[in-house]
């Protein structure tokens, strides 16, 4: 995939407070592909998301989005990358205080000269796109999570982003708006051209949409293919997450240094 | 050792506070820098001024109102033992203008519109709204914090002269209209000595410097809160507890400056 790769990721360490949270990372997400970065809870996932975001800094190694280190950027150069970058939150992260309209014409508002007849005509392509032209006038705090996540994935899409960042797509949805975003996110991106780098624990949808996976437990990545390759996969991990097994190489106990019988006082 | 585990407990505290008085200096310093934008689209700072500034109205009429009526009832008890109930329009309106009407202005403001600064803004950055907008390339000191600060200090000057203009109003009702007061004398006695200058101008310039001050402080603690219902609840309690003791004390200095000699 590093021929037309657009995010490259080069033995990238990251650690909270001397904590190990990535370790030797290396990851390459070409061009037009959907790629799933997956892994439970806690493994590292958002502070990989949040360092391709350029939000964080790895301790070692680089993050390379478009030929430029994103870490090396000064403010005006981070800025300038990020408006070519798109991101979903894990809750839409709407601005509470706007429309659904003014949501999603804020960075065309704050980015662009455009008059405001072709702001309006924008955005409702963009809500089109996502089934909600009819919402625009609805705040936030009226729309259902489902619809509150299409329409920050409208707001993402607004300025047609080369790269689109996806926080837990999946997380607290129904099982219809679930399948939804899950097309949404493969049609937008085969339709504008961008690359899609999608966070999420929910295997079974994003196995349905993406080009390329990887498995990261520990702040390592554990494993990575395409969907068929995950499948068929004897690896014991792999095989633990795709199946929602209960134990596995990922314990279901805490580690815990004194024995059950310890701790509950009882003498051997 | 106790002994020494408390003094150091003090140090860390001492230390903790100064680095947070620099962090906030700091965020002061970047609105400051980064203003350009409100003023560019003032409609951004009006729409703030209308929920910080003119929602405040209500309770800045009527705290008002019934101070200037307080200043009255009690005045003319006072000034009636000396025989110079007369002077009851200078006594309500210097009262008013040189220290109730900045002062009590400025700590309703605190605890209704800082409050309402720290909430909103500490919500924001908990549903990674504040983040998001950082992704989107658009600085969130400047789209966020800047115009809320610019309207809190604008309206902070104009609420305490509506405080005072209403408690002096109070005062006229329960001096003049309800005890019996001279009104010729109660209006004639506040004409000749409220000074333009000294008293007008220097409560004006105290309004403002609250005005700042609680800004600031509501901004920086909702910015600066954890992302959690505890901690935004926390950063709202010390809104007001902070702006409250910074009203009171830089109400000492600037008094101690100001009104020497006067």
């Amino acid at each position: 995939m590093s021929e037309q790769a657009l995010v490259e990721i080069r033995d990238v360490n990251f650690s909270y407070d001397r904590r190990p949270v990535l370790n030797g990372i290396n990851m390459s997400f070409g061009k037009g592909k959907v790629i799933a970065v997956m892994g439970g809870s806690g493994c590292g996932k958002t502070t990989l998301f949040r360092l391709i975001g350029g939000a964080l800094r790895p301790t070692r190694g680089e993050v390379r989005i478009d030929g430029k280190v994103i870490h090396d950027l000064d403010d005006k150069g981070l800025y300038e990358m990020r408006r070519k970058m798109g991101v979903l939150f894990q809750f839409g992260a709407l601005f509470t205080d706007m429309s659904v309209f003014d949501n999603v014409a804020f960075q065309m508002r704050e980015h662009t000269d455009l008059p405001e007849e072709i702001i309006h005509d924008l955005v409702m392509m963009k809500l089109h796109a996502v089934g909600l032209r009819g919402t625009h006038q609805l705040m936030p705090a009226e729309l259902s999570g489902g619809m509150a996540r299409r329409v920050a994935l409208a707001r993402t899409i607004a300025l047609d982003p080369m790269l689109i960042l996806y926080d837990e797509p999946f997380a607290g949805l129904d099982p219809i708006s679930l399948s939804v975003v899950g097309q949404l996110i493969r049609k937008l991106n085969d339709a504008l051209g961008t690359t899609s780098v999608v966070v999420t624990h929910d295997v079974q949808e994003s196995l349905k949409i993406v080009d390329y996976v990887y498995f990261i437990s520990d702040g390592v990545i554990r494993a990575e293919g395409t969907p068929d390759e995950i499948r068929a996969s004897s690896d014991p991990f792999v095989h633990q997450f795709v199946h929602g097994e209960v134990d596995g190489p990922l314990p279901f106990h805490y580690p815990v240094a004194t024995t059950y019988a310890q701790d509950m006082g009882v003498k051997s | 050792m106790p002994l020494i585990n408390s003094v150091r407990g003090v140090g860390h505290r001492v230390v903790g506070s100064i680095w947070r008085l620099g962090v906030a200096a700091r965020f002061l310093a970047m609105t400051l820098m980064q203003s350009g934008v409100s003023f560019r689209r003032f409609q951004l700072i009006v729409r703030e001024m209308f929920s910080s500034g003119v929602m405040s109205l209500i309770i800045i009429g009527v705290a008002g109102l019934f101070v200037g009526m307080v200043l009255g009832l009690q005045g003319f008890e006072t000034l009636k033992r000396y025989g110079s109930e007369s002077a009851l329009g200078s006594l309500v309106a210097l009262s008013l203008v040189r220290e109730l009407g900045p002062v009590l202005a400025a700590l309703l403001f605190a605890s209704r519109a800082g409050s309402a600064m720290t909430a909103e803004i500490g919500l924001m950055k908990a549903t990674e709204q504040i983040a998001a907008m950082e992704m989107m390339a658009v600085s969130p000191i400047a789209r966020v914090v800047a115009p809320r600060f610019w309207a809190g200090v604008i309206s902070m000057p104009l609420l305490a002269a509506m405080f005072s203009a209403m408690g002096v109003f109070g005062g006229y009702i329960v001096g003049v209209v309800m005890i019996g007061v001279d009104e010729g004398s109660f209006w004639s006695q506040m004409q000749g000595s409220v000074d333009f200058r000294n008293d007008i101008i220097n409560g004006v310039i105290k309004s403002f410097v609250f005005g700042v001050a609680v800004t600031v402080i509501a901004l920086f603690e909702g910015f600066d809160a954890p992302p959690t219902a505890e901690g935004v609840s926390g950063a709202t309690t010390r809104t007001v507890v902070e702006s409250s003791l910074a009203i009171l004390m830089l109400d000492f200095i600037l008094t101690a400056f100001m009104f020497r000699g006067v």
